[in-house]
This record gives structure tokens, sequence and C-alpha cells, in this order.
């Protein structure tokens, strides 16, 4: 008999929908159906029926081709390289569980690493932007029961985040928002006719790469100042008309994406957000959120902030502290730099999203590609590790886009023989110790550690 | 817990619990517990010469969380002002890496906390919805236990249930709550006020109406203190008052203490208040405005005094730069309106908020002298140091590194007089204070009542912790300090409480000399209260789950059990 398990979590986008329901086979090995996910968030689950699935480490051999080696092999090859490299960097952790990372925070302490995610290429900026400005936030949840006023700037969620719009805030019946879209205007600000711009009850048409203006503009605008006839391609009438929604709303809610980190101004256009939300938190109640890529991508910024202090570009070389610096430990910065001697990628692909200058610089040392799957990354490496997949057949905490902790759970036995990250990372780490004759330290007792099980079902 | 035998011979034994002030004795130690005597093969740790007590215990610092970490997130100059790096032997022999100063990482957290002799702390506030996180950080904060109070005062379903004048279902609520979270007791911020905040409002009367709600805080505090005493917590309701930090409010302090007349203790741990008013020096101040600002400690503390069921907690500024973080939303951003630097908020969906706001508490202005006397004043005005404690309400007023500091002030005029007298504007000072005028200095027997005994008891823990009885668990604490004969210098004090000569926790060394020598083992104190299962609670919180008021699924809103390794549960049957 199937089985139907409810309330899973989709291992895809930062909304972190965890309303799925997976019909998994008798034996709990295959998924059979996936409902309420997107397509993309159900094509991720039967992705892990793919029959070609990596089920042992591939090592690359002196000829260039890769060769099957067993997982003791890997392991020791990859604590070896660790220890050896001056500089390693580890790099990744937008699409695994949090234990995953609070694990490879050993490795990187033992081999004096540079412990970096995703967030290096894309909300990097706004984590610059908290530095300077804070981040006046609140939980999806919130924006759902409450917001009327709903602003995307820079973000496009109808392809980027599909369910976030139905879950969260456009159309769904909240609370205090009982009549779901009928109730909430929404402004949509992209120079593109985005299909969330469609979907917008105005949409600020803005010249690409004036943000910042356009932020200011609202900000002189709210103070009582005039503006010039037009701003960032924007006619004044407009700005002050979007102005006075945002001011006469009971709750306003603004996401921003990658259009705002990304473009000219960078962090700049954060904290210009970040001020905007604080001047209207004068007139009215005003939230501000990040839409975070991938389902975990909060997940290392929360791990390594109680870890180290530090959300990102987290520089442990020194032994004695921990340092980040943005752009000079920054991942593409110290691969441009060819400053890193091991390059470690973790449940990401770095091999795809990184400047081609950058992936050559870190292919000239060993590189070691940690993924479930076969990817741009692992087909460049020298070491592919192939993991359990996070939120499919390994459960564990993400974090979703608004810092909250959702407790994933397993659907699927793993398959035989491969380990969950935080379990691969345990035995690196343990033969790291072995080599340098040390004692391994767990902070709680190894014997009572108890990994989550598998399937977790309550 | 270690397994095998310890005694600590020779020491001056500071124990409350049994009325003993520096008698010179052995404390035993086997298999993690104190015991009468051990074989003559136990390990022998010499203290003679020293101050031995119990492990400390701190009832309220915000050190693991979802808000602790947005401040160790916002704020990478806190790194700068760490001070001591890890050393080639800590990092030869595996401790972990220690960062950040008011907010440290949690595996500083953990070390601090043992250098000082600490063996039990309090997380003050745990947003329900986001409880997995803070059991991710107390599972990664090494050697000292932790309990976690989840935040109640303006929980939706608790704001209906008291309108609707319901105990019994406030009491079910509160139960399956604690379950579920895993957490310690029913803690409560600024009432109604962080509801008000959702809308950008806030209560700062207590017979304001929330809105919507349409309860007032004195409804809640009160409904809240009942549905306390019905499910017998080990515990009391645990407040963090309205109209925290402004001028003037030591009068709706005062009358928000009075709430606790006529409500009786019921529980079977030992706790005697209803009522636990956490960091009284933010409200206990004077004036109609930051020019006559002043402190009204003398006040608040006669109320104190004469009302038996009432136990406070100090909240000492230690005018250093710090971080204040409170679930109290609406006061993290009226605190941004003064001081102009970055703002976080959290607003958590049906439950509650918080912000995070760095803070600067500069000698050099008046307003931040006399909140580092009030906090002193209130100490040295109480009468009953059991119901007294020392904290900072870390990192609020200051970290909860700066323990022994206050310790200092406390006990020396000579070192309180240093300080007043470096102000800058200190005629204006001493006009709003009275602390020049006590010369009150508390004796070590004191100390121990305000930093062990006291609070232990105040959270139903007193059969665990704070005393050195045969049964309590092993955490022993030796400080190099001569009870005959006390340093003259107060910084001596200091230093010996920054850095224990030994620490044994759980019956094992882990510290010694004031380095840490293990990573120990630490475990998550959290309680059960079983009662019969609730029919109206489980619908209204089903409902709020299916008909999505929450955007979690119920079934992943429970902590799990892998999160929190090392329970230590209290676990009772609820006598309706």
């Amino acid at each position: 008999m199937p089985k139907l398990i409810k309330g899973v979590g989709c291992p895809y986008c930062g909304s972190s929908c965890d309303d799925i329901e997976v019909l998994v086979s008798d034996d709990e090995t295959k998924i059979l159906e996936v409902h309420n996910a997107c397509i993309i968030g159900t094509n991720l689950f039967h992705h892990a029926n793919d029959p070609t699935r990596p089920k042992l480490p591939r090592m690359r051999q002196p000829d260039g081709s890769m060769k099957e080696v067993t997982y003791p092999e890997a392991i020791d090859w990859m604590a070896k390289t660790m220890l050896k490299a001056k500089k390693p960097l580890i790099y990744g952790f937008g699409s695994t569980n949090c234990e995953g990372m609070s694990a490879v925070a050993r490795i990187a302490e033992k081999a004096g690493a540079v412990l970096d995610n995703c967030a290096t290429i894309c909300h990097g900026p706004s984590f610059l932007a908290i530095f300077d400005n804070g981040y006046p936030s609140c939980t999806l949840g919130e924006a759902k029961n409450r917001a009327d006023v709903v602003v995307f700037w820079g973000c496009n969620p109808m392809h980027a985040h599909p369910r976030h719009t139905s879950r969260y805030s456009i159309f769904p019946r909240g609370y205090f928002t009982q009549k779901g879209q009928m109730q909430r205007t929404v402004l949509c600000i992209d120079p593109r006719e985005t299909d969330t711009a469609k979907l917008a009850d105005h949409h600020l048409m803005i010249d690409q790469g004036h943000d910042y203006e356009l932020f200011d503009a609202f900000r002189t605008v709210l103070r009582g100042f005039d503006i010039p006839e037009t701003v960032a391609g924007i006619p004044r009438e407009k700005i002050k008309e979007a102005a006075e929604i945002m001011k006469k709303a009971k709750f306003c809610m603004i996401f921003f994406g990658m259009g705002c980190t990304h473009t000219d101004g960078r962090n700049h256009n954060i904290d210009a957000a970040i001020s905007l939300t604080r001047d209207l938190n004068e007139h009215t109640k005003c939230s501000i959120m990040a839409m975070r890529g991938h389902y975990n991508i909060a997940g290392p910024g929360q791990v390594w902030s109680w870890q180290f202090g530090f959300p990102y570009c987290i520089d442990l070389t020194k032994g004695s502290h921990a340092h980040m610096n943005p752009g000079e430990t920054s991942s593409v910065d110290l691969a441009m730099r060819d400053e890193v001697d091991c390059f470690v990628n973790v449940g990401t692909d770095a091999g795809a999203h990184f400047p081609i200058q950058a992936v050559q610089h870190l292919k000239k040392h060993p590189f070691i590609a940690i993924d479930p799957n076969f990817c741009m990354a692992s087909e460049i490496a020298d070491l592919h590790i192939p993991v359990r997949i996070a939120g499919v057949d390994e459960p564990g905490v993400v974090y979703r886009m608004d810092n909250v902790p959702i407790q994933f759970r397993a659907v699927i036995k793993g398959l035989p023989g491969v380990p969950s990250d935080e379990e691969l990372f345990d035995m690196v780490y343990e033969r790291m110790c072995e080599l340098t004759n040390t004692q391994p330290v767990w902070l709680a007792a190894k014997a009572d550690r108890k990994y989550p099980e598998s399937p977790a079902v309550i | 817990m270690a397994q095998g035998e310890l005694i600590i011979k020779g020491g001056f034994i500071v124990d409350p619990t049994r009325k003993i002030n520096g008698d010179v004795g052995d404390v035993a130690i086997k298999d993690g517990k104190i015991v009468e005597k051990v074989s003559s093969s136990a390990k022998v740790i010499d203290a003679k010469g020293k101050v031995v007590m119990a492990g400390g215990v701190d009832v309220h610092a915000h050190v693991a969380g979802p808000k602790v970490n947005a401040g160790r997130l916002m704020r990478p100059e806190d790194k700068l002002r760490a001070g001591t790096c890890r050393s080639n032997m800590a990092q030869k022999n595996g401790y972990r890496m220690e960062s950040g100063f008011s907010i440290p990482s949690t595996f500083k957290t953990g070390y601090e906390y043992a250098r000082m002799g600490y063996a039990f702390v309090m997380e003050a506030a745990m947003p329900p919805l986001l409880a997995p996180h803070t059991h991710e950080e107390i599972h990664d904060t090494p050697i000292i236990d932790e309990a976690a109070l989840p935040v109640f005062g303006n929980n939706w379903f608790v704001m209906d249930y008291i309108r609707k004048g319901e105990v019994e279902n406030t009491a079910a609520y509160i139960a399956w709550l604690l379950k579920v979270t895993k957490g310690y007791g029913v803690k409560v911020v600024n009432p109604g006020g962080t509801a008000a905040w959702a809308w950008g409002l806030n209560c700062l009367g207590l017979n304001d109406r929330v809105p919507y709600f349409e309860v007032t805080p004195a409804e809640i505090m009160t409904g809240l203190m009942e549905a306390n005493e019905y499910l017998g917590l080990p515990h009391s309701m645990h407040v963090h008052q309205n109209d925290l930090g402004n001028p003037g409010n030591y009068a709706i302090t005062i009358d928000s203490l009075k709430l606790a007349e006529g409500i009786k203790t019921k529980n079977k741990f030992g706790r005697e208040q209803v009522m636990h008013s956490t960091h009284l020096q933010f409200h206990s101040y004077g004036g109609e405005g930051w020019g006559t600002f002043c402190s009204k400690a003398k006040e608040v503390m006669d109320y104190v005094n004469k009302t038996k069921n009432i136990t406070i907690d100090l909240g000492c500024v230690t005018l250093d730069e710090t971080t204040t973080m409170t679930a109290d939303g609406p006061f993290e951003h009226h605190l941004h309106g003064l001081n102009h630097l970055k703002w976080t908020n959290v607003d958590v969906e049906m439950e509650t908020a918080a912000g995070v706001v760095p803070y600067v508490y500069d000698p050099n202005i008046k307003v931040c002298d006399i909140q580092w006397a009030i906090g002193l004043e209130l100490a040295l005005y109480a009468k009953d140091m059991d119901r007294t404690f020392i904290t900072t309400d870390h990192p609020n007023a200051g970290p909860f590194t700066r323990y022994p500091r206050v310790i200092k002030w406390l006990m020396s005029k000579q070192a309180r007089d240093a300080v007043l007298n470096s102000f800058k504007h200190k005629d204006k000072v001493l006009d709003a204070i009275s602390l020049h005028t006590i010369k009150r200095e508390l004796s070590l027997f004191e100390i121990a009542q305000m930093t062990r005994a006291g609070p232990a008891k105040c959270l139903g823990l007193g059969a665990y912790y704070g005393g050195l009885a045969p049964g309590m668990l092993g955490d022993v604490a030796i400080y190099d300090l001569n009870f005959k004969d006390m340093p003259r210098d107060p910084e001596k004090i200091e230093a010996a409480f920054q850095r224990a000569a030994c620490f044994v926790k759980s019956g094992e060394i882990v510290v010694k000399d004031g380095e840490v020598v293990s990573n120990g083992h630490k475990k998550t104190v959290w309680v059960n209260a079983k009662m019969p299962e609730n029919p109206q609670v489980t619908r209204d919180v089903t409902q709020a789950f299916t008909k999505g008021t929450y955007t979690m699924d119920i079934r992943n809103y429970p902590v799990r059990d892998y999160l929190a390794p090392h329970p230590f549960v209290i676990e009772y049957d609820v006598e309706a």
C-alpha cells in the first residue's frame, strides 16, 4: 500500500512550503506522486527516483576520467587534502540542512578554511546593508494576516518563488485580510513587465539601475519635500501616488530581490530600502523582507552567526579568531585572486554560478564537490561525493526566507550506503583528527548524539 | 554526567541553602551528584584558602534564539570588542573558536559562563514558532545547562482565553505549548503592547486595550498568573512589564507588582513567589522627561520588600557598549528613535515580536549614569536577598560577562565611589540618585543568595541547583578569595569571580585556573505539565494551522526530540 505523507517541506525555493503531500511506495523507496508543490518542487521530488543517481564517490584519474571509489577512500582523500591546503574554501549550502552546516564548521575550524555560502553571490549586499542599517522584518504569516499593501521590488516571485504569492503575499485570505487579493494593493517596481508586474495594481517601470534614486524619491516625498518631474523614469505624480498608498496602508510589506542587490548601487539600494521601511513606520506599520532564493539559504547565515558571529565570508584561517571582510574573504574575490588552494562545493553549483575566470583559478587546485546529483561542479571536480537529499531522503532543520526554522522530514529511505551531509562531514572530521593525532570535539558526546531518524514521521 | 568520585577539600563553604557561611569543609561528589562522603580513592581538589559555592544560576539572560542571533548577524563590529582570541593551546586541544562581546557566539557563551562558575542559564524569551532555532543554539552552547521561557503575553490564544475568563483553557494551552516547544515556563513581555505593535501601536498603561483582542495588560498578567498557579509550574509568571525604559514608569511598575496581591502560590517545587519581575532597573524611573530623570529604586524596593510573593532581578547597567534585544518590539522602535543606530525588528505571527538595537551606555551621559546607579540601589535597598537576583538582562543593560563587576560594586562602596567620581556630570547625577548615601556592602553569603540559592528556588529548581546539599547536582565553583581575609582592592573581587579557580560541572572538572579544560556535559531543561487533553484548546490550535493563520504545518511545529539530545525533563501531573 502506498503511503501518503503530509506536511512535507519542499526542497526548492526560499518559500520553503511545508504543506506538500507525497505519496510513496510501500517500501518507502520510490516517490509516486507529489501534491500541492509547484512544478519545480514536484520535479525535485521526482528526481530522487532517478536510477542514475550517484551512489558512490568518484575520483578523477590521471587520464582525466572519473572512477568510482569507496566512501572511506573518498573521506581519507578529502581529509588529507583539507589538512594539506593552506587556505581551503568551503562554499555552498543553499540546498542542504542546518545539521550539515553545523558539522562542516568543525572541519573548517580544523582545516583553517574560509566558510562561505551562496549569499555571497545573491543576498550578500543585503547583509552589508543590514550591518549598516538593521532589518525591520517579520514572519511571512504577518504579511499574510495583515498586509494590505505589498511591494515587490526587483523580484519576480511568479517565476522564482512560484507559491509565494498564493501562500503568503497576494492571494491568501489571512486573519485580518479575509478578502485576499481584493483587499491588497500590489505595487511592483521592475524595469521589465514580469508576470508579477502584470499581476500588480501599479507597475512602476523603473529605468534599469536607478533603484536608489527611486527609493530616495519615496523617502523625500514621505518627508514632505518636492522631487523632480521624473525620477528613474517614473513621473512625479506616479511616485507621489505610490508613496501615498504605502503611507495609507494599515500594514505595508516590502519584498525585494536580486533586482536590487545585483544592480547598480547594490547594498546601497537595500540600505535605502531599509531606511524607507523605517520612515514608513513613522506613519504606519511597515516591514521588509529579502526574497531568499533557496529553501535553506537563510540557514548558513543563522548557523554560522551563532557559531562564529558572521553570516558569510568567514575566514577561519587565522585559527585564533573568525574574520569577515566581504571583498577580501568572499568566495568569488578569493577565487579571482587565486588565493585559495582547495575548493569544496557543497549543495550548490559553483561551476554554473561563478564567473568563468574564478572557476578556472579554482580548478587549478583540488576541487571537491559534495552533491546528491551530477552538476557542473561535480563534472569538473577531482572528487565528487554523493550525499542524501535534505528534504527528500534526509530530514533536518531549514530556515525559510523569513528565518523561521522548519523541521523538514524525509519521505523515502536514502540510497543504501549514501551518508547525509552531516554524517559525511563528521566522518571527514574524525579522519582529520586521526591524521593529526587529536581528539575530536563533539559538544554533545558522540555516543549520545542522535541523528534524525529516517524517515521522520511524527 | 561524569562517572567517578571527587572531593573538594578545605574550602570556605558558602551555601545559603544550608545557612553555611564560610565554614571550612569538604564537598564530595559521586557520579555527578553531591554526596555525604566518598571513598579514599576519590580525586582530590584542594580548595584551601578559597571560597566554595554551588554553580551559579542565571535567572534571566538572552543567550540563544532568533533575536540573539539577529543581533550577532547585524553587528560584525561587536566581534572587534571581543578581547581575547582562542589561544594556541585551546586550538590544539580542540576548543571551539570564540567570538563576540555583548552577543557572544554560542561557544563563547558556554565557555564564559563556565569560567565564571555558572552552571545553569535561563534563556529569557523564546518565540514558540521559532523554538527549533532556540534549541539548535542551546545544543551548540557547551557546558552549561539551559532552559528557555516561551513568551505568552501577546499570544492570540492566551489573549482570547483571558478575555473570555477561561483559566483552565489558558492553562491547557500553556501546558501544550511548553510540551511542544520544550519550554520551561511562562514569560510575559510588555503584555498587550507587543501585540499592538503588530499594527505599529503600543500599550503603555495597565488598562490600555489591546487592539482587536480587547483585553488589557493587567488582565493578561492576572490571567497568566492564575493559569500558572492552576498548573503549579516550577517557575512563576516571569514578567517584563509595560512602559519599560521611560521616565516616570515606577508608578506603573508598582501597580503591576500589586497585581500579585491575593494570588496564592501552588506548586510542589518549593517556589514561593507568583510573579518574577525581571530587570527591575528599567522599570524604576522617576521624572517627567530625560531632564528630570531620576531614581525611584527606593519606592519600588519598599513595595517589593514588604510583598513576599514577588521576586525580582536587577538588570544592572554596566556602562558598556552593548546590544539591546527584547520581545518588546515597540520599545526597540522607540529606542531606535532616541539613538538613531540600526534597528532590527521581527514580528512573529500570532505570538510575539522582537527588536534589536545597539546601545552605548556612555559614562559621560547623565541618564546612563543614573541607570547604572538605579540597578545597584535596587540590590542595596533589598531586605530579602533570596528574592533579589543579580542580572544585567544580558545583553540589554550589559553583557553577562560583567556579573563579576556588578558583584564588585555591590560588595565595595569604594568601588562604587570610584565610578561615581569618574562621572562627567557627577553633580547632576548625585541629585537624581541616592546610591552615594548608601554604605551597605554585600557579603559573600548575600552574593551566593543572589546568584545561587535564590534564583534556583525562584525557578523551582532548588532541589538540583543553587546549593551544596547531598543529592543536588555536582556543580561547584571555587573562587580564589579568602573568606577570612577579603582583599582590600575591589578589583581582586572582580578578578576572582571573572575566572573561577576551578569549576566542577556535573561532577567533571570543566575549568581549571580560569581556563576551560572540557566541553562538559550540558543538559536542556524543560517542563512537561501533564493535563488531560482539552478538546477546546486542541480544536482552536488545530484550526489556527488548518485555516492558515499560521504559515507552517502543525506537524512541523513541535520541536523534535533530536534537537534537544540531553533532556532533563521535569514531568508531573497537574492537580486540577
